[in-house]
């Protein structure tokens, strides 16, 4: 047992725990929050050179074997997401330290927002399905407050909507977790994944399949189940909306690969035409509904949903090129996404709003800021040589190879709208002139350096990514090979004496 | 070696963004004229052959090889690119003098030119894509540069959008080519010409290369962007949309002429393609006034010559390719420039109210003579011996060409017209019409604003009197590179006297008729109206309103917001979608054998009274009640089937459930009415019956096949001597799945904390007063 793997859940959950103890304490809080969130990024880096090599990290809670106890498993593929997840934290943590940091703390949002980051470490650590189940509560739960921070009568609409759709998914989910132990009598993901092949009513379990696809969907906020979060996220602060539009999706898009790529990868002659065309149609009404609103955040809140599309496409393909690609966009996405989120904060302590019709004039007022705006919008684009750009040229590839054809035009069709919507803010933001002065920012010198040094950290790691592409691109590789190499994983978890036992079933079941 | 004027210039580009706005354009000269004489030193080795090439851009995970290579054609444009370059960086200062903004346009024109040498010394598909796109890009922001006006900000979306659609269309291309060739290098893609050619999707991925080529270099149906992108400053529009990167997509046809050259489809498209656009271009030119459009639908027209010489392909027609390239970024980069001058000088741009200028700007007038001269094909000018070489490759090809002919005479004719327009209307006899709207009266510009123009004008005519000069060092290396082996043509000025004179000298005569007509055939022709109407670009706010009509209605349809619809959709997407995999798969099946029905199965009954009561409760505390009723009976039935302390957790939760809820709806003034028609409520029954018999089904098809009960029997065999405790479920919960609780008792804590900090008062805490309470108070 390695000894950092369970520390990606004990750094957040004490950091939860302590912040909720001191909160009469909102400064104290704020140190403990930022330290806490600069510590999961170096246990997450660890995590990932150890597992660079393709090496799989695995902890038996309790000391409980698999199948019988819960079992920790890190891959490549957790620990890149690992450390998008802790790189997200800090910066988010850190520019929460921005305009209204003190309103913010005091209506309690450091344990919350840590709460939030527990949920989605223990997603990306956990390899047990019933204990994947746990986490994305602690996520849900964790959400719905941040999501009404500010007690606003518009989040509070927000977050019902937000919570009764997302309560129906989490059911869902557990609804398919029992169904799926009542047909392979075990939990583990690594058990799941030697004995699904061998399920005898396999229409059952891709019945299983189908509502784990839902309420993962929904998580994913995949077309047609993504009416929640245009629902909600436009109402949440901005350093909220940045951290869930970083990670909540991708926790949702993370579980079906997992799953996918674990329990159902002998079954991929069924779902991959499924997972296509819902990655199609994510992609397009995502994108439509980015096109049609003149809201910032309305606009970026569409944005994630189209670029979830893409990420799908990778498990659709299920070849180590396409799942390359899903994992280097999610990187590239996750970064890109926040960071238009940040922005947009700044946009709006700059110009005064959100909505593009009154505002204006800032490539003449902050051109850093347009400069640094422009560096995630065209790379959401897919421009190069912006980080975007590769992860669309990876699923692209793939999707060409795999005479995808269609999935493949529309992923390019997709793009030119993408940047439509990004010009869009840029010609009504920046270039247009202002239609009123704007409102002097009243912000002191500390919060500027909140609100910016996080923008420019992620700027430039998008801009490494796109031009420095070989270190990124060939972990992505390594994390595909090592998610499509099932028999890895269960020798791994189970240890080899399992793997006597799976062999002959992999062998037969194997479209790997 | 070849990557240092890339970095140079890029890194010239960030001194000049941080600089002094003068300093900026000195920076910019020097850092353009420093990667001239780096390209320089290469002349004469690419003219041996000894083609120099650098490892740049590789990403061996993707399998892209990356690279650049300069070769005879990369050489050609290197050369223009930077040269060109330092004359309109300077031209710029000068134009620009008064704007404090001016280091951001020598800046993006600086990544302009890093963005261009990178694509035309690309040895690899990809890296050349990256450098391709960095162009539209730099080109969107300097056509949006006087970002004020909305005129402005449409033609560089329009742009943008056009050329960056082609490059998508090019990448797909692309990808296809490297797929098929193995490689994404340049060279080698060409070297494995016959495993390209042979592939399935060989022309497809042509078409899509050419389709994105087209989009770049404003060929006919994609030209209409060029003109509004005008919009930008003159020395934006002199040099990225005349000279420089309106030509990268004749760079990458020519680039790709060895593989496709056989092929008829490239022959057809490119010759075909090439002389509509001329035709289209010089049509089009007739209707304009203003000297920038007059120019832009000129530079279509000479796109549209260089994009047909490529498709005929045989040696003349190359080098004639070659030869009029250079020879229209000379000339039409200074006329540019000249038509920049007149607008700084006289405040306005219009040629139908511009006469005799000559008097007050001799250096302009003699600059845009000579630079017309060239235009319009005239001996000794090095344009002359381009229109030679053009009507020469023409009829070589026989019979077969007539069309071309007739209508390449024709743009040619039309052509001298315009030049006649361009140099003799403008600048000679007196001044006729004061143009308006200038502060002084009409002048030479200053020197910054003359070296342009008169290098380039001077350029044109040297390089006519010494052609065999400019075909050893440039255009033979050239077109070698483009047909992929040497060609036996020598520049010549003079061919004698034959049929290619003869039709030269009828050009010039047509074209001086046309000239005396240009007056007259202006308005008549700005009057067809039929052309606004159904243009290409007509076409483009149709299809960019369409498709926003579109998402604007998908949007309003799927995101309809209403709470009730969102949970109809889930729950019926989730019925769906099981029952469907269940069904259409045969896998539907039932328990079979097992005990008999005993006196237990009443308990069924009870919950479906409790079912009924929910549904047909008139009041939400009525469905509270009878909801309680299904969850005591669950207690019940997990009592009679063995797990007792279940069941009593289960009353516990049930209990509270309905006291806490009927507590709470007694308190809240909820109106009981439900507010759905019949028919919405018999839809929403049927979904949630759906949804029932969904669950129900997996759930007979899941019981139906055998339970693997490894984890409960190990759970009871080893709770008591590996775990310590008697109670089974106790230490699972405790022990086996400790970290299942400690999430679920997390979660409890943190609804805890979010309920209580949304109970808080909604009055946003008065900083002044002192709050001893947190917001656990």
């Amino acid at each position: 047992m390695h000894s950092l793997i369970a520390a990606p859940i004990l750094v957040p959950l004490v950091a939860a725990a302590v912040t909720a103890m001191l909160w009469r304490q909102p400064g104290l809080q704020r140190v403990i929050g930022l330290a806490a969130a600069a510590l999961l990024l170096v246990v997450a880096v660890a995590l990932l050179v150890e597992t660079a090599s393709g090496r799989i990290l695995v902890a038996q809670m309790g000391n409980w074997a698999a199948p019988f106890g819960i079992t920790l498993a890190i891959d490549l593929f957790s620990a890149i997401m690992l450390v998008i997840t802790g790189l997200m934290a800090l910066a988010v943590a850190i520019y929460a330290c921005g305009p209204g940091a003190a309103e913010r703390d005091r209506a309690g949002f450091q344990p919350l927002f840590h709460s939030l980051i527990l949920g989605v470490c223990g997603s990306f650590c956990t390899g047990d399905l019933f204990n994947l189940y746990v986490w994305f509560e602690v996520m849900l739960i964790a959400s719905f407050g941040l999501l009404v921070l500010d007690r606003t009568d518009e989040q509070l609409d927000g977050g019902v909507r937000y919570v009764v759709l997302n309560l129906i998914g989490t059911t869902v989910f557990l609804l398919a977790v029992g169904l799926l132990y009542g047909l392979t009598g075990t939990l583990s993901l690594a058990d799941l994944a030697r004995v699904a092949p061998t399920v005898e009513n396999q229409a059952a379990l891709g019945a299983v399949g189908m509502l784990l696809l839902v309420a993962f969907g929904a998580k994913a906020a995949v077309f047609p189940l993504f009416n929640w979060l245009p629902a909600a996220y436009h109402t949440a602060s901005m350093p909220v909306a940045a951290i869930f539009a970083a990670l909540l999706t991708k926790v949702g898009v993370y579980a079906i690969i997992r799953v996918f790529t674990l329990i159902f990868a002998h079954d991929m002659a069924v779902f991959g035409p499924i997972l296509a065309v819902v990655a199609a149609a994510t992609m397009i009404t995502g994108v439509f509904g980015a096109a049609m609103h003149y809201d910032i955040r309305k606009i970026l809140s569409f944005h994630i949903i189209s670029q979830i599309g893409y990420m799908l496409i990778g498990v659709a393909l299920m070849t180590p090129l396409a799942l390359a690609g899903s994992v280097l966009y999610i990187v590239h996405h996750i970064i890109v996404k926040a960071n238009l989120f940040l922005i947009a904060g700044a946009m709006r302590a700059e110009a005064g709003s959100f909505a593009l019709k009154r505002i204006g004039g800032l490539w003449v007022a902050a051109p850093a800021l347009g400069l640094l705006f422009l560096v995630p919008a065209l790379s959401l684009a897919g421009i190069p040589p912006l980080s975007g750009f590769w992860g669309k040229l990876v699923v692209i590839r793939a999707g060409l190879e795999a005479e995808a054809y269609l999935l493949a035009g529309i992923a390019l069709a997709v793009g030119l709208l993408t940047l439509y919507s990004m010009i869009k803010i840029w010609n009504e933001a920046f270039w247009k002139a202002a239609p009123a002065p704007a409102p002097a920012a009243p912000w002191t010198r500390r919060e500027q350096v909140a609100t910016y040094a996080p923008i420019v950290v992620l700027a430039g790691l998008t801009l490494t990514i796109g031009v420095w592409t070989e270190p990124f691109a060939a972990l992505s590789l390594t994390a595909a090979h090592g998610l499509l190499d099932r028999t890895a994983y269960i020798e791994a978890v189970l240890g080899a004496a399992s793997l006597q036992l799976a062999a002959p079933l992999l062998s037969d079941g194997g479209t790997l | 070696m070849l990557a240092l004027p890339i970095l140079g210039v890029g890194i010239a580009a960030v001194l000049a963004s941080l600089a002094r706005p003068r300093i900026a354009s000195v920076v910019g000269v020097i850092a353009a004229l420093a990667a001239l004489t780096v390209y320089l030193t290469q002349v004469s080795s690419v003219a041996e052959g000894l083609i120099p090439t650098a490892a740049f851009g590789a990403v061996p995970a993707l399998g892209i090889a990356g690279g650049l290579r300069l070769d005879g054609l990369s050489l050609v444009f290197v050369l223009l690119i930077t040269g060109i370059g330092a004359l309109i960086l300077l031209f710029a200062e000068g134009y620009l003098a008064d704007d404090p903004k001016r280091k951001r346009l020598v800046a993006m024109l600086l990544v302009f030119m890093l963005a261009m040498l990178g694509a035309v010394t690309a040895d690899d598909v990809i890296v050349l894509f990256v450098f391709w796109e960095l162009t539209s890009l730099t080109s969107f922001l300097l056509v949006g540069y006087k970002h004020e006006r909305e005129a402005s900000r449409r033609a560089a979306l329009q742009a943008l959008l056009v050329t960056g659609g082609g490059g998508l269309v090019l990448l797909a291309g692309l990808i296809l080519l490297t797929m098929a060739a193995g490689t994404t290098s340049l060279s080698g893609i060409i070297a494995a010409q016959s495993a390209v050619l042979a592939d399935p999707l060989a022309s497809v991925a042509m078409v899509l290369i050419i389709l994105g080529c087209f989009t770049k270099s404003a060929q006919v149906p994609f030209h209409f962007w060029l003109p509004n992108a005008m919009a930008a400053p003159t020395p934006v529009s002199a040099y990225l949309h005349s000279a420089t990167m309106v030509k990268l997509g004749v760079y990458l046809l020519a680039r790709l002429n060895p593989l496709y050259q056989e092929e008829a489809l490239w022959q057809a498209l490119l010759s075909y393609g090439g002389i509509a656009t001329a035709l289209t271009g010089v049509c089009l030119a007739f209707r304009e006034t203003d000297l920038k459009r007059v120019l832009a639908y000129t530079t279509v027209t000479a796109l549209g010559t260089l994009v047909m010489l490529i498709g005929i392909a045989p040696d003349l027609s190359i080098t004639a390719a070659m030869t009029f390239l250079v020879v229209h970024a000379f000339y039409k980069a200074a006329l540019f420039m000249i038509a920049g001058a007149i607008d700084h000088a006289a405040g306005t741009r219009d040629a139908s109210q511009l006469r005799g200028l000559g008097q007050v700007m001799p250096v302009t007038a003699l600059a845009a003579g000579l630079a017309a001269f060239s235009m319009a094909g005239l001996p000794p000018f090095v344009g002359f011996v381009a229109k030679e070489l053009i009507y020469e490759a023409k009829l070589e090809m026989g019979s077969a060409a007539t069309g071309l002919i007739v209508a390449g005479f024709l743009v040619n004719a039309a052509t001298v017209a315009i030049a006649v327009v361009l140099s003799w209307r403008l600048f000679a006899g007196r001044q006729l019409v004061a143009p308006s709207g200038a502060a002084s009266p009409p002048h030479d510009p200053p020197l910054s604003m003359m070296v342009g123009p008169v290098v380039l004008a001077c350029l044109g005519l040297m390089a006519g009197t010494l052609p065999t000069v400019l075909g050893a060092v440039l255009i033979d290396p050239a077109v070698t590179a483009v047909l992929g082996r040497p060609a036996d043509v020598t520049l010549k000025l003079w061919h004698g006297f034959n049929a290619v004179l003869a039709l030269s000298a009828a050009t010039v005569a047509v074209g001086i008729v046309l000239y005396l007509l240009w007056e007259r055939l202006v308005p008549r022709l700005k009057a067809v109206s039929l052309l606004d109407r159904f243009g290409p670009s007509v076409g483009y706010e149709h299809w960019l309103a369409a498709t926003l009509r579109l998402a604007t209605r998908t949007t309003t349809t799927i995101q309809h917001g209403s709470l009730t619809g969102y949970v109809r959709t889930l729950v019926l997407v989730m019925a769906v979608a099981c029952l469907g995999m269940l069904i259409l798969r045969g896998g539907v099946a039932w328990p079979q054998g097992g005990a008999s029905l005993d006196a237990r199965a009443g308990l069924g009954g009870l919950m479906l009274i409790g079912l009924g009561g929910t549904v047909l409760a008139r009041t939400a505390l009525q469905a509270v009640l009878a909801m309680g009723l299904v969850g005591f009976t669950t207690a019940l039935v997990f009592l009679m089937f063995g797990a007792p302390d279940v069941a009593f957790t289960q009353f516990v939760v049930e209990t509270l459930l309905v006291v806490i809820l009927t507590t709470a709806l007694m308190r809240l003034p909820i109106q009981g009415r439900d507010g759905r028609s019949r028919q919405q409520k018999l839809g929403d029954a049927g979904v949630a019956l759906l949804c029932g018999v969904a669950v129900a089904a997996v759930l007979a098809a899941v019981l139906a096949s055998p339970f693997d009960p490894r984890l409960s029997v190990w759970f009871g065999a080893e709770s008591l001597p590996a775990a310590h405790g008697r109670n089974v479920v106790n230490v699972i919960l405790v022990d086996f799945r400790a970290l299942d609780t400690l999430g679920e008792i997390t979660v409890l804590a943190i609804a805890a904390f979010a309920v209580v900090a949304l109970l808080r008062s909604n009055r946003p805490a008065d900083p002044a007063a002192p709050s001893p309470q947190g917001p656990l108070a």
